[in-house]
């Protein structure tokens, strides 16, 4: 293997326990962060994207369990037993933030506004790091000037509502970044941003993988953004990866109907005014509802009576797996 | 189809107050909209793109008078000659009212939930005179099944739908007084990529049928070049670049957009092109810069773009004119 | 890799997730259909207890000639300020008049100046707020002054003020607490409805060229009742505790009239509150149950007209 690999997840479920119903968020996920790669993980709300994030980082709410798999985090001091740990315990609040760290998709909410940036980021220097104050402040300058924040002396000070979108994410970012995490996890990071300031934190986090190695687990539902960011890519559909591998084999030969249809029905820029969009028929279905075998039978044009049992993860090439009864079919089908 | 414009808006300008301290003083303007000259032509799809805090929401709402004008003229043109808008009172515009209509960003929002979907569609309908119930609700019938739902639908309240369900009764709000103009605000843009398609082309298709014209507020450039005519391109509450879209994506002339359309992530791995990224944020409408309001991140600056504001000037193009603020174009942009 | 089977220490959560996820798997998902809201309020079950001593309270208190065997009003002067018996539950005051038919007429007036004046003073304050809200400008700021005047003044003064203008009566006292309860529920249907003015649907109707009138009270103000609703419970029961503070001082209701605070009045004297506790024992625990259950029924609306709370 040429890349270590940071975190495994193996056969994942996480249910939620909401309004004594049993909504299974996540069914069986499997899939890896290689150091120094960015995996995307994209799909539509609901899809269980942003649980697999809070499953990794034991932030699940209260009415949510781990039911089954594995999720284990290769550290330096070995491999860790993530789901086994308590939610709360020391153990795990070290290795949130310090080992794996998150940024979030609103970064309006996601900082303190009664504290200023300079303090929000020290906070995290202290708690993780033997750091004194005169170098955590130091660091804190060091880390906002590598995120490309202008004056970062005087900027360190200053509180959140000062910073505009675009600084509150780099800000957010400096503060994930601030304890080298080995593995960064950003849901949905530039969603609430616009084009030209995404363009900026994408920038950011490539250069963020490239010098420190860092392993990115990025969420997003823009195939847009997996095409220019990722390398591998796992596709998301009520609660299963349903066709994953690196992104120039899934994105030339995808073989899985719903990751066509979704790559069919976006309209792609430079394409022109006669380029066809394939809409996908009907919606997603209920989570509490949901169809008894392959999730995306119902919305499916290759639909056979098979697809009422569950496919099973199957391996297309050496790194390309799916969730398909006909995958052989689409795959020779030469698209 | 052009120079029958169906809406005239000259120098149109949206100014906020700013009150500040005790006295609720006006210290300063939010220039939302700043002196906007732009005809909508009858039957044609007008993009309106620009990023948040450019104007285009506003300038839509300006357009159907839910915020007036502070200055400048909006002006209709229908069977009946021609009408200032901006001057009428709420009587006044109620004939108009009928004829401009608003198709809204976010599904959750646009529908009250307190009613049930026809106890929210029939009451414009009585207000223009439709003075039945069995009317009313026949109509509300044809309106929901104009947009691919059921007629039993309407007696269901708006948590009861998904997303673009909910999007889809809005537009069929929109439609049901029958108008000859409809402001898409970002209507596709809180939608699933999935269910993005199929209101992108029920839109397309009611268009066709009813030969309606709409002016398309977004922020997504791939989705305006698939679905518009022509595209005006805003920035600090001017218009920056106008023209049709083929001749916008192929022959991009202002600083701005080019950085806008290299800035969007692409869905194609073949395409990927150079990011420009724009370094800065866009600067506050209270206090924009002096000159050209792009100079403080544009590459080409030069000092006339320090001092001097860009009119909006005519260049030749392949099938018309293309239109674009910026001192440097008739100069070679340095690179 | 770790291979043995770690597991977690099983919690109390636990045993109950387990369930839930076997009848889902048995069963493949059957929705039970009740209305959220109802089905919200009444699995609160201190909001249902509330409801349902509030529905006791108040039925007793409506159909008292039929239930006490006493005249409130005509004294006894041979069984005077006897303790409870078979004949006189409560026992009698000093005047010998049956304290639990007494409670059960006070009942009446005090439910209804309390729930009387909660309703007006919400009506004011919705009519007000609503409208003001919406359309804003120099009507909204007119109320907004006014409001804030009734408030800032001391509320126990304004009502000694209006009562020495006024006069004690039943109807001035309802007057009394409608002028000086309004603004708190004026203020809280003008905050509702500022949100409320920036929802797309509101922008909808405008485009519509419909008027602010039916805007405001139709469409928006079904939107805002959850938390009026609220409010007026709650004021139901501040309303109860002021009249009997009132009548406790000799302020409020005629001292002839048996109201709860009118019967508390006779412990004033330290004689009775030390030697017979069933004149005023009694009435304080129906008054404190009531507004106790008044309150229970409140929160239970508030909770259940919050979409953001999970049952």
């Amino acid at each position: 293997m040429e890349h270590d690999v940071a975190l495994t997840v193996k056969g994942l479920k996480t249910y939620f326990y909401n309004n004594n119903r049993c909504n299974r968020a996540i069914d069986g996920v499997s899939f890896e962060i290689r150091q120094g790669k960015t995996l995307c993980i994209v799909g539509e709300s609901g899809c269980g994207k942003s649980v697999t994030a809070a499953s990794i980082m034991q932030l699940l709410p209260t009415l949510s369990r781990i039911e089954e798999g594995e999720i284990t985090y290769h550290g330096p001091d070995g491999p860790v037993r993530i789901d086994a740990l308590d939610r709360g315990g020391a153990q795990m609040r070290s290795i949130r933030g310090k080992e794996i760290a998150m940024i979030f998709q609103d970064p309006m909410t996601a900082l303190n506004p009664v504290y200023s940036i300079g303090f929000q980021i020290k906070e995290m220097l202290m708690y993780h790091t033997g750091l004194g104050r005169r170098e955590r402040h130091d660091k804190a300058i060091d880390l906002l000037a590598s995120m490309g924040i202008p004056l970062p002396e005087r900027r360190v000070n200053e509180y959140p509502h000062l910073y505009s979108g675009g600084m509150r994410q780099r800000a957010m970012i400096a503060i994930a970044m601030s304890c080298n995490p080995r593995i960064l996890i950003a849901d949905e990071p530039t969603t609430a941003l616009d084009v030209t300031i995404q363009a900026q934190i994408f920038e950011l986090m490539d250069t963020l993988k490239r010098e420190n190695g860092t392993a990115i687990m990025l969420i997003t539902h823009d195939m847009g953004v997996v095409a220019e960011l990722a390398d591998d890519v796992a596709v998301m559909y009520m609660g299963n990866i349903v066709e994953a591998g690196p992104v120039g084999t899934v994105m030339r030969n995808p073989v899985h109907p719903y990751t066509r249809a979704l790559l069919d029905s976006i309209p792609v820029l430079g394409r022109g005014k006669d380029q066809e969009i394939k809409a996908i028929p009907g919606q997603t279905p209920d989570p509490y509802d949901r169809p008894k075998g392959c999730q995306f039978a119902d919305r499916c044009r290759h639909r056979i009576d098979k697809c009422d049992q569950m496919p099973p993860e199957t391996q297309v090439s050496d790194d390309h797996r799916v969730m398909c009864w006909r995958y052989e079919e689409f795959a020779s089908d030469g698209r | 189809m052009a120079a029958d414009p169906i809406l005239s808006l000259r120098n149109v300008e949206v100014h906020f107050p700013v009150r500040t301290g005790v006295l609720k003083r006006v210290t300063a303007h939010v220039r939302a909209v700043d002196g906007v000259d732009l005809d909508v032509y009858r039957g044609e799809v007008l993009g309106l793109v620009g990023e948040s805090g450019c104007g285009k929401t506003t300038l839509g709402k300006a357009i159907l008078q839910l915020v007036r004008a502070t200055q400048g003229t909006v002006t209709y043109s229908g069977e009946d000659g021609e009408t200032e808008l901006t001057t009428q009172d709420d009587a006044g515009l109620f004939a108009f009212r009928k004829r401009l209509q608003i198709v809204f960003q976010d599904p959750h929002s646009s529908l009250n939930p307190a009613f049930t979907i026809f106890g929210s569609l029939e009451d414009p309908l009585r207000h223009y005179g439709v003075k039945t119930r069995a009317e009313r609700r026949k109509i509300v019938g044809d309106l929901l099944e104009a947009v691919n739902m059921r007629r039993e639908a309407m007696d269901r309240y708006p948590h009861e739908f998904s997303g673009g369900q909910r999007q889809r009764i809005g537009i069929a709000r929109a439609l049901s007084i029958d108008p000859e103009l409809i402001v898409c605000d970002e209507a596709v843009s809180a939608l699933d990529v999935s269910i993005q398609a199929q209101v992108l082309q029920l839109l397309m298709d009611l268009k066709r049928e009813k030969n309606l014209t709409y002016v398309f507020i977004t922020h997504d450039l791939s989705v305006t070049e698939y679905l518009c005519d022509r595209i005006a391109v805003m920035y600090l509450g001017k218009v920056v670049e106008l023209c049709d879209a083929e001749e916008l994506y192929s022959n991009t002339l202002h600083p701005y957009t080019q950085a806008l359309l290299s800035a969007i992530p692409v869905a194609d791995l073949d395409r990927k092109s150079q990011r420009i990224v724009l370094q800065g944020d866009v600067p506050s409408p209270i206090n924009p810069p002096s000159g050209c309001p792009f100079h403080p991140r544009c590459r080409f600056a030069q000092d006339i773009c320090r001092t001097d504001v860009p009119r909006l000037r005519a260049y030749k193009a392949g099938s018309g004119v293309h239109m674009a603020a910026c001192h440097l174009i008739d100069q070679p942009l340095a690179d | 890799m770790v291979d043995a089977p770690i597991t977690r220490p099983r919690t109390r959560r636990d045993g109950q997730f387990d369930r839930l996820r076997d009848r889902e798997t048995s069963m493949q998902g059957k929705a039970k259909r009740r209305g959220r809201f109802l089905g919200k309020f009444l699995s609160n079950r201190l909001a249902l207890v509330g409801f349902v001593i509030f529905t006791i309270i108040c039925l007793m208190s409506l159909f008292a000639p039929l239930i006490a065997q006493h005249n409130p009003m005509s004294p006894n002067l041979r069984a005077i300020a006897q303790p409870p018996s078979v004949e006189h539950w409560f026992g009698t005051d000093k005047t010998g008049r049956d304290i639990f038919a007494r409670v059960l007429y006070g009942g009446r007036v005090s439910i209804l100046v309390g729930l009387g004046s909660a309703l007006l003073s919400a009506l004011i304050g919705v009519i007000i707020g609503v409208y003001s809200g919406y359309v804003g400008g120099w009507l909204d700021w007119i109320a907004m002054r006014v409001s804030e005047i009734f408030m800032s003044f001391p509320q126990i003064i304004l009502v000694l003020l209006l009562v020495a203008i006024l006069g004690q009566s039943l109807l001035n006292l309802i007057v009394i607490f409608t002028l000086t309860g309004w603004g708190g529920i004026y203020r809280m249907a003008r905050a509702r409805m500022l949100s409320i003015r920036e929802e797309e649907y509101v922008q909808a109707l405008r485009s519509f060229g419909l008027g602010p009138a039916r805007i405001a009270y139709k469409h928006m103000l079904p939107n805002a009742l959850g938390p009026i609703m609220v409010n007026i419970t709650l004021s139901t029961a501040a309303f109860i505790l002021q009249e009997a503070g009132l009548s406790f001082l000799g302020l409020g209701v005629p001292l002839s009239i048996p109201t709860w605070g009118n019967i508390l009045n006779a412990a004033q004297d330290l004689r009775v509150l030390e030697q017979n506790w069933w004149i005023w024992l009694p009435v304080g625990a129906t008054i404190s149950l009531f507004v106790l259950s008044v309150n229970f029924i409140g929160d239970g609306l508030r909770d259940a007209t919050d979409p953001s709370q999970q049952g």
